[in-house]
């Protein structure tokens, strides 16, 4: 053999090691630690990102004092974040959660940000003629301008964060599946860091197949097909 | 008939002055104008000498000017919506033709939607998205949707502008079914003369800044008996009133 099976395992042996982690091992609780972890990260900086681009993008005011903010924020390394709050807050698992929120916000105010200044003025003429209410242009007119965003937001920070909450697992918790890479990687074992990232991979692939992507089908059916 | 008793209100605008940041001279200064109720009025002129912007006071949109405006004597912010018709259909691309009915106006049903989609030709249509709908099915999506909201008072900013001659006619002749179903009170802006002898009572020229009226016409034959040499007649009269810049332009 040219390259020693050790190193480089046949994707029958991966597989085959998938099932003996999930069913023997540590893969499922594992499994389930970093997706908790980053389902509450996405949750919290997708709400906070969405109400803070909604702002910055009304007032120009807000925009001029907080821009620089944002800017500072989607270029800070990730990593410098995590260990500024690690030595602030101790290796716990709100430090991380929050060092994943602030590394994914400024993308999320950024992106919505955007999408708020797109909004076509048309549409609020169209609501004050009508004299429609301020909910109702919320829900009708406001919410739909800015879904495409929402769901690219949602895209690109859900990416972001499985990236960031694995080398932040590495880097200080006690338990999922970026802290048993990081345990692997002690031992050389490249099967096990293959089995790990194939099992979230395939989670990564729900979640676009089975969440994402129908979600978008049914937000934006209205669009011309191109 | 119940639709024949009905009747649109009456308009009284009195504007002391409207003006811009951008232009040097006020839009409007010292403007008067009465519409009687269920009559159709043309405001005919150049671009940019303030039809629009008049049918947006008139709207309740525009509440930044000096004077008043009242619709039935009520002042034209608080009185209930008029039926609007923007230059674009301006239909919500995420709603269905229904839906887009019935956004504006919630107490509109489902099947007084259908009702007015039917009025306007458009049966069959109604779970349509505006992109899958004509550009004419779109304009005649946004009359239905002016009808429903305020069936007493309509104010179409240019309705048939970047349409074909062809789908103008087919839109007049909708329109003008509407207006005879429910005798509304219609402020009509158009650039075009032939619009206004299709389907107005009177027509406004406007002219100047500030714009001042620079003719008034009432038509004598109902609009409905006009025959093609009277309408053109009347388009001819309107077109001689409006500037001779924008008819040599136009």
């Amino acid at each position: 053999m040219l390259f020693p099976s050790r190193l480089f395992p046949t994707p029958i042996e991966v597989g085959a090691h998938v099932w003996t982690l999930a069913t023997t091992g540590k893969l499922l609780p594992d499994l389930g630690k970093t997706l908790t972890r980053a389902v509450i990260a996405f949750v919290i900086a997708m709400a906070l990102g969405t109400a803070i681009g909604i702002g910055l993008g009304r007032s120009r005011v807000a925009d001029r004092l907080f821009s620089a903010w944002v800017v500072v924020g989607l270029n800070v390394p990730a990593i410098v974040i995590a260990i500024v709050l690690y030595i602030w807050l101790g290796l716990t698992e709100f430090a991380l959660i929050l060092a994943v929120v602030l590394n994914k916000l400024p993308l999320v105010i950024a992106t919505i940000r955007e999408g708020v200044r797109s909004f076509d003025p048309a549409y609020d003429d169209l609501g004050r003629a009508f004299r429609m209410p301020f909910l109702r242009q919320l829900r009708l007119i406001a919410v739909p301008q800015l879904m495409p965003f929402v769901l690219a937001a949602a895209r690109t920070g859900l990416s972001l964060i499985w990236k960031i909450v694995l080398v932040f697992e590495v880097l200080g918790s006690d338990g999922g599946v970026g802290f048993r890479i990081s345990v692997f990687f002690q031992f050389f074992d490249i099967k096990g860091i293959f089995a790990y990232t194939t099992a979230f991979i395939l989670v990564v692939f729900v979640f676009e197949y089975l969440i994402l992507r129908p979600l978008e089908r049914r937000v934006l059916r209205w669009r011309q097909p191109r | 008939m119940a639709a024949a008793a009905m009747s649109g209100p009456r308009l009284d605008i009195a504007i002391e002055g409207k003006r811009f940041d951008f232009l040097p001279e006020p839009l409007l200064e010292r403007f008067e104008l009465k519409v009687e109720p269920s009559s159709v009025v043309a405001l005919v002129g150049p671009s940019g000498v303030g039809k629009s912007t008049l049918l947006r006071m008139v709207g309740g949109i525009d509440t930044l000017f000096s004077g008043s405006v009242s619709v039935d004597g009520v002042p034209a912010a608080a009185a209930p919506p008029a039926g609007f018709v923007f230059q674009d259909a301006r239909l919500l691309p995420w709603l269905t033709a229904l839906d887009n009915i019935r956004a504006v106006r919630p107490e509109t049903t489902a099947a007084q939607a259908g009702e007015m989609l039917h009025r306007v030709g458009l049966s069959g249509f109604e779970h349509y998205f505006p992109h899958e709908l004509s550009g004419g099915m779109q304009r005649r999506v946004a009359l239905a949707r002016a009808f429903s909201v305020n069936p007493r008072l309509l104010l179409l900013d240019e309705p048939f502008v970047s349409l074909d001659r062809t789908l103008v006619r087919e839109m007049e002749e909708v329109l003008f079914a509407l207006i005879e179903q429910s005798r509304p009170t219609v402020l009509l802006v158009t650039h075009l003369p032939e619009d206004a002898a299709m389907l107005a009572d009177r027509a406004i020229v406007l002219a100047g800044r500030p714009a001042r009226i620079t003719a008034d016409y009432r038509f004598t034959v109902p609009r409905g008996e006009r025959s093609r040499a009277e309408r053109e007649a009347i388009a001819s009269q309107i077109a001689a009133s409006v500037a001779p810049e924008e008819t040599a332009a136009s």
